[in-house]
């Protein structure tokens, strides 16, 4: 099959990859890249398991093709740990022991770190519908909407809370 | 001092302390229990009971890897029997252990052993006094015997690692993301094999058009109806494997039976009838004024795990494979492999690698097979094998549908006096090995392969398979329970988290409901006038009492809430001996059903990991509800049609439940595992809880709104 180079940045470094134009970004990053952490769960965009940052928004790698990642920002969850330290979304996660199996919890941090950068003070709902596409089997829900509000908390700004609150108000 | 209810089967079989631990790390105990970790976090548990009796830190502890070629064989990881079988044995070895390390000491040293502390794995006389460790004697001395059952264990009242909630031993590689799922593994010259599966259970494979694969294609593997790729990558086994299903020809046969009938179709089967539990009472039979009699039904259910299956094999030597596998039984699966192959076991080594979440038999042991018979095409070169999602959803073993069928008789004051109960099902019991035979898919399909036979039920002891809590719990004086196994198997079925308990429970709990609205009683007084056993009282009215359930019993009767809520109560001894848990729900009935909160309370004995425990609740729970609210594999005459999150769906986050969960304190009571408690009991709340909110009774599962209507137009 013809290959094509494409320029991208994953977790901060520029990368040129040779691969076929329409090989799943997922399989990209997991094969060609060796990154594990977005995980394979049902090739058709249906699970979130497979979820990374692509310019800073939550979406489903595995029905994303690699000609499409050209000059993209890409994050996985990987990415999200600096200088050896856990994001406080993955810090979250262990605190609140919020997995079984853990297999989904990848894409659960992508989505809820994509949500954090759009709305840093979340209401519960809020939560619930931005994680809405991640499923996960164990049932491991209530513990996950309770990290990504304790993740919420620690990161957001003083008073942004309030201030979500007022702008709910009027 | 303390002493398990019953010695470890799992110690029994494997009685040398050196199969259990070692310390040929310094500063490290590695533990090597037969049970496997797939995020229920029982390598957590086990870890700390380790450190509990051999007085060592909890972050000392390693486990090992489960391997047929390094671990005890304690069969398969199921039925919520880790924690006292794997937990048993090493409680008893570490405590055996601890004693004879403290009786070196205590030569060595000159002293009393009684004298002696150990801490963080050294022991001495006093702090600044710990010159020996387990690491410093001699490890022979220590571990080359056998297990005696005479070395007590220590009290629950002394413990300080067991017994308090530990932070689980894999999540900061999972929050990370590091390779830790069998499917990042990657082995030196690693090969990728894809299955062309048949296009419906009952196909022949006629022929196939091998050319114009792809390049990078290796090789690919006919045998039989078994059609298989093995590529260089896998974005080519893909690829190829799209390829061949278009250019194979199958002759395929209608052989499921009707959907929309699975009651006709139980009740038509020709089946192996066993009696369950019979208890004969005239007097109180002769007391009955009235009868009633109904019939509750699920569907066939699919385990869904979030990863499609995968197993890595390796042909060495000719004759010799490796497998790497995410197998609830690696030893099991050896044997059927063996058996299935014409091999000895010695030549087969199974390694346990961690997939996603399983909740019974899936179909890991069948990715396993595939990998193996491709791998026998490429010796030398490990081949990995991984299922499509659609194949996850449709080749894996399901649970069986089921069809129970009760009546009760009640005396003029409304207390049950006879009870009759008939279930109906497919077996549980098919996992690799059982009955002799292979039971691997793919060894089904190749030439001359051995056929999956009706899947076998266990004992029909109201402890297995359907028979699972198909005996009430209640003082009923005259009983009688009969199972039925399906001796014919459209679709195939095996273990699913808590067997036959989801419909019994839900049948016998919907049922007490239905009894207790002829008797005019409050569900929960109607439950404990009929229950002695204290701790099964005290579950209930701990989770009625965590409801408010009191106050809403005052609020109004079935299907008169002004604002569309109910609520309904369940409960159930899980296998009629192990672990006590009951379920309140409640439900909002508007244009659909929702479920609104789930109150649980469980009473699980002693407790090694109290936050392991709540984890495994809720999460059974939320897996329970979203059996009961949503799931039920679709098929046509030909083939499954539920191959997709889509066709399949599952609860979502916007759909869960708010969860409580307590745990009743047992501390004087054997421990009794807690995965599969919450699967009966919060079906049976749900359905009360809707009955209760719309006044009609749904008795056949899921409760959607489709067959919440159907049953409102009917009543």
């Amino acid at each position: 099959m013809a290959t094509v180079n494409i320029r991208a940045t994953v977790n901060g470094t520029e990368r040129i990859i040779e691969c076929e134009p329409d090989a799943p970004l997922l399989d990209v990053l997991r094969q060609d890249l060796g990154l594990s952490g977005p995980r394979f769960g049902c090739g058709v965009g249906l699970c979130g398991a497979c979820f990374v940052l692509i310019g800073g928004r939550a979406r489903s790698s595995c029905d994303f093709p690699a000609w499409a990642a050209e000059g993209q920002d890409i994050t996985t969850v990987e990415g999200l740990v600096q200088d050896g330290a856990l994001h406080p979304v993955q810090q979250a996660v262990v605190d609140e022991q919020a997995a079984q199996c853990g297999y989904c919890t990848s894409g659960m941090i992508i989505s809820a770190v994509g949500l954090l950068h759009a709305n840093a003070a979340p209401t519960e709902g809020e939560v619930r519908s931005a994680l809405d596409g991640n499923l996960c089997r164990c049932g491991s829900h209530q513990r996950i909407l309770r990290a990504v509000l304790r993740a919420a908390a620690r990161t957001s700004p003083p008073g942004a809370r309030t201030a979500v609150r007022q702008e709910e108000a009027r | 001092m303390s002493r398990s209810a019953e010695p470890s089967p799992s110690l029994a079989a494997n009685p040398q302390l050196r199969e259990w631990l070692d310390f040929s790390v310094d500063a490290v105990v590695t533990i090597r229990p037969g049970k496997v970790e797939y995020g229920q976090g029982v390598w957590t548990a086990l870890a700390q009971i380790a450190a509990e009796e051999l007085d060592v830190g909890l972050d000392q502890v390693r486990v090992a890897g489960v391997s047929t070629s390094s671990s005890p064989d304690e069969g398969v990881t199921s039925g919520s029997r880790s924690i006292q079988d794997s937990g048993g044995a090493l409680r008893q070895v570490c405590a055996q252990v601890r004693a004879a390390f403290l009786a070196e000491a205590a030569e060595k040293l000159g002293a009393d052993p009684a004298g002696l502390e150990v801490a963080r794995g050294a022991a001495g006389t006093g702090p600044g006094q710990r010159g020996l460790s387990y690491w410093s004697l001699d490890e022979a001395a220590l571990l080359d015997r056998a297990a005696r059952l005479t070395v007590p264990a220590k009290s629950p009242a002394r413990w300080s690692v067991a017994g308090r909630s530990a932070p689980r031993i894999d999540l900061p590689d999972k929050a990370a993301g590091r390779p830790r799922f069998l499917h990042d593994q990657v082995l030196p010259g690693m090969l990728f094999g894809r299955v062309v599966r048949p296009p419906a259970p009952a196909a022949t494979l006629d022929g196939v058009d091998e050319a114009g694969l792809p390049d990078g294609v290796v090789t690919h593997v006919r045998d039989g109806s078994f059609l298989g790729v093995i590529a260089e990558s896998d974005r080519v086994a893909v690829a190829a494997a799209e390829r061949l299903a278009l250019a194979a020809r199958w002759t395929v046969r209608e052989s499921l039976p009707d959907e929309d009938d699975l009651k006709g179709f139980l009740l038509s089967q020709p089946t192996d009838d066993q009696p369950v539990a019979q208890r004969r009472d005239a007097a109180a039979a002769g007391q009955v004024r009235s009868t009633r009699a109904a019939e509750y039904t699920r569907p066939f259910i699919a385990h869904g795990s979030m990863a499609p299956s995968c197993a890595i094999a390796r042909w060495d030597d000719g004759d010799q494979v490796s497998v790497w596998s995410h197998s609830q039984g690696v030893f099991p699966l050896r044997g059927a492999l063996a058996t299935g192959l014409g091999l000895d076991p010695a030549q087969v080594t199974v390694h346990y690698v961690e997939g996603a979440g399983v909740y019974g038999h899936n179909a890991a042991d069948d990715a396993a097979a595939d990998a193996v018979l491709l791998a026998r095409a490429v010796p030398g070169r490990p081949v990995r094998v991984l299922w499509t999602r659609p194949d996850e959803l449709s080749w894996g073993p399901l649970g069986s549908a089921m069809l129970a069928r009760l009546s009760a008789g009640q005396d003029a004051a409304g207390r049950i006096r006879t009870w009759r109960q008939d279930v109906w099902s497919n077996g549980f019991v098919g996992r690799p090995g059982i009955g002799g035979e292979p039971r691997l898919l793919a060894l089904s399909h190749i030439a001359g392969g051995t056929p999956i036979s009706a899947t076998p039920d266990g004992v029909p002891s109201g402890a297995m398979g359907a028979t699972r809590n198909a005996v009430p719990a209640y003082d009923i004086p005259d009983l009688e329970v009969t199972r039925h196994r399906l001796l014919t198997m459209p679709l195939r079925t095996s273990s699913l988290r808590s067997l036959g308990a989801f419909l019994n429970v839900f049948a016998i709990e919907s049922f007490m409901d239905e009894l207790a609205l002829a008797a005019g009683a409050d569900p929960v007084e109607f439950r404990l006038a009929h229950l002695r056993d204290p701790r099964a009282r005290r579950v209930i009215e701990e989770a009625a009492a965590m409801s408010g359930w009191a106050a809403r019993a005052r609020a109004g009767t079935p299907g008169e809430s002004a604002d569309g809520t109910g609520f309904g109560l369940a409960f159930a001894r899980y296998k009629g001996v192990a672990g006590y848990c009951a379920a309140v729900a409640e439900v909002a009935a508007g244009t659909s059903i929702s479920l609104r909160r789930l109150w649980l309370a469980v009473d699980v004995g002693r407790v090694i990991n109290p936050d392991g425990v709540l984890n495994q609740v809720e999460g059974g729970a939320i897996q329970s509800a979203s059996w009961a609210l949503r799931e039920r594999v679709r098929f046509d005459r030909t083939r499954i049609t539920s191959v997709t999150w889509e066709s399949y769906p599952i609860l979502r986050f916007t759909e869960v439940p708010e969860v409580a969960v307590r745990i009743v304190d047992a501390p004087g009571e054997p421990e009794t595992g807690a995965g599969e408690l919450a699967q009966g009991p919060v079906a049976g709340a749900i359905g009360n809880a809707v009955a209760d909110a719309v006044g009609a009774r749904v008795r056949d599962l899921p409760l959607t709104t489709e067959q919440v209507t159907r049953a409102i137009e009917l009543s």
